[in-house]
């Protein structure tokens, strides 16, 4: 396992620019979470680290050693792509196998056998191994897929939304699964998803990436509660921070544009009258939909509230977030 | 894969049936009638009417494989009784076998060059297609159209030229010089329908190998040569085919060591009209392109429909 350091990554496709000066350094046994929207870069950097596309400007550094010019199988990285892409020509052992037969790792069957049994079986698919890769389901191709990277010991493993063709329960399954693997392995994952549960459940670290530029890097709890940016801000949270003009509860500071809440830092029982539009019952928790001042916002409360639609709840905001007009946090 | 076509009728079914039916026969005819022509004897090959029913002889194939000699009667009087079934045969025209015909050594010819060309051009047609298909090449759009054009006009339209210059090269009337040439007339076919294949087979499966630890080369042998395998067997036939039945570069540049069965075969007509011996020629020249095409039949069916059915 290694470190993995980007140091001012650009890339271009034609007319488009994918990365923009990109920097960051994966220390060795993080978990970094890459989020971001479509076209945000996510899917570009993890090319760059893996070699298969290759950087206009700047350089990747695995284990303090640059990659500029190695091929994907001499950086050793091991990667989960979003298709599934198992090789419809071979069955599920084969395909498990394909990685440590390959002239870079050169495994003696022995040990080939002892590591397909043992992923297929954290991955639930010791029963198919015999099977068509093209007779799998989507799950099954995409357990399949990552188990061809766990089979590996990578210096990297580099993940590219490899749990959202999953359905609910087994991608919940596989989360604490992957979690377990690499907290237990020590391996260093680049992982991309658009899941904040993933990002905040399983992230030593995130990055938060806003058309191919990286705005913010930290940990999840920074990110969430320490956010640069609205965009930032916006990337955690469910339900999503408010944002609210900065003056709409009182006076604001200088420069200030709009105010950020978490849906938990609007505290409920002082300050102004606001009217309950909904509410939904979670069960663990309950959402109140508000409108304050013609503006709507939500926030939540105690499970078994009586609240109904129609009520007036008097709220005031706790640790508030002011932006200025650009959207960038101010201090 | 689903059909939303209404169920046929009875009566369309029969009138398809019936149509489908007189089709095959009108196209199957000739090959019957070449098929039987080759089990008659000479008389009844040029009957007139026709002879649909006829006493099947083998001799025919005696001929084809066979020269012989007409003797006086004393000479078949010294040579005593016909040993085998076949001496039998040429005997009752007062003959004897005096050697074989070189129609062995012309089908060989046909199986070197036509299945070393065949090879060839896959091969090359592969690595080039895969080139094309996946690399930034210079001008990619220009040279496959070059490509293409070299196919444009008949090869014979160059005949002149290529004539010329085997005779300088030396290659007139050697198997090198015939494989080179078929490949190079089936090269474009070759380009342009695997790269077709390769289009359609998904890079993410060679990125997934180069990751896994294999080279691009690697990627290419374990990953896409298996996936491509039927655009591979549906390209060979189509060269197969063409190398095999071709006669023109064959008459203008072979006559002796590389000739192959196609201008051979009329040749066995010589003096004699010996019709049944050129349809036993044609008949048995037939069957490698046919094994050959049942053997790959399966791939021949998904190659020629590849891109309008997707799985």
């Amino acid at each position: 396992m290694a470190e993995v350091r980007l140091t001012g990554l650009s890339k271009s496709f034609g007319e488009t620019t994918a990365l923009d000066d990109v920097s960051m350094t994966v220390p060795d046994g993080a978990f970094v979470v890459l989020l971001g929207p479509t076209g945000a870069g996510k899917t570009t950097t993890l090319r760059m680290v893996s070699g298969l596309d290759t950087p206009d400007s700047g350089t990747v550094h695995i284990g303090g050693k640059p990659m500029t010019g190695l091929t994907p199988a001499q950086r050793n990285v091991a990667m989960v792509f979003q298709q599934y892409s198992l090789y419809p020509h071979m069955n599920v052992r084969e395909n498990l196998e394909f990685p440590l037969k390959s002239p870079l790792l050169r495994t003696p069957q022995a040990e080939i056998d002892r590591k397909v049994k043992q992923v297929a079986e954290i991955l639930q698919i010791s029963h198919k191994l015999d099977n068509k890769a093209t007779a799998l389901s989507g799950g099954e191709m995409q357990r399949v897929s990552i188990g061809r990277a766990l089979v590996r010991d990578p210096a990297v493993y580099l993940m590219d939304e490899p749990l959202s063709s999953l359905d609910a329960k087994l991608r919940a399954d596989l989360r604490v699964e992957l979690k377990n693997i690499q907290a237990h392995s020590g391996a260093t994952l680049l992982y991309v998803t658009h899941d904040q549960i993933e990002a905040m459940t399983m992230a030593t670290h995130v990055g938060v990436l806003d058309q191919g530029r990286l705005v913010q890097f930290g940990t999840p709890r920074q990110i969430y509660e320490d956010p640069v940016s609205i965009y930032a801000a916006s990337r955690l949270g469910q339900p999503r921070i408010n944002v609210l003009p900065a003056d709409l509860f009182g006076p604001a500071p200088e420069g200030a544009v709009s105010i950020g809440l978490r849906p938990e830092n609007i505290a409920q029982g002082e300050g102004q009258e606001s009217f309950v539009n909904r509410v939904e019952h979670l069960g663990d928790q309950t959402r109140l939909h508000l409108v304050f001042k013609h503006h709507d916002l939500v926030t939540v409360t105690d499970a078994h509230t009586d609240l109904q639609r129609g009520d007036l709840v008097k709220i005031q905001p706790h640790k508030p977030l002011y932006f200025d007009a650009s959207g960038a946090r101010l201090s | 894969m689903s059909f939303s076509v209404t169920h046929p009728s009875l009566r369309q079914k029969w009138i398809a049936g019936t149509l489908v039916i007189l089709y095959a026969l009108l196209t199957i005819l000739p090959l019957l009638w070449i098929i039987a022509t080759g089990f008659k004897s000479p008389s009844d090959a040029i009957a007139y009417p026709p002879k649909v029913v006829f006493d099947p002889t083998l001799e025919g194939y005696v001929n084809l494989f066979t020269t012989r000699t007409r003797m006086t009667p004393e000479a078949l009087e010294e040579a005593g009784p016909p040993q085998t079934w076949y001496d039998q045969i040429v005997r009752q025209y007062d003959m004897v076998i005096s050697g074989p015909s070189r129609y062995g050594e012309r089908f060989l010819n046909s199986v070197i060059i036509g299945f070393g060309s065949t090879f060839l051009s896959v091969f090359l047609g592969t690595l080039a297609a895969y080139g094309f298909s996946r690399f930034k090449v210079p001008l990619k759009d220009d040279l496959m159209f070059f490509i293409l054009s070299t196919r444009m006009m008949p090869p014979i339209a160059v005949a002149i030229p290529i004539f010329l210059m085997f005779r300088q090269l030396g290659l007139s009337d050697t198997h090198l010089g015939m494989i080179l040439l078929y490949t190079a007339v089936n090269l474009s076919l070759s380009v342009w329908l695997l790269k077709g294949f390769i289009d359609e087979i998904p890079v993410e499966y060679e990125e997934a190998a180069l990751i896994d630890g294999y080279t691009r080369f690697q990627a290419f042998y374990k990953v896409v040569l298996p996936q491509a395998a039927t655009g591979i067997a549906s390209t060979a036939i189509f060269c197969l085919i063409f190398s095999w039945n071709e006669y023109a570069f064959a008459v203008l540049l072979t006559s002796g060591t590389a000739q192959t069965a196609p201008p051979f075969i009329p040749t066995i007509i010589g003096v004699g009209k010996d019709w049944p011996a050129v349809a036993a020629g044609t008949t048995l020249f037939l069957v490698p392109v046919m094994v050959f095409t049942i053997l790959l039949r399966k791939h021949l069916l998904r190659g020629i429909t590849f891109g309008a059915v997707r799985k």
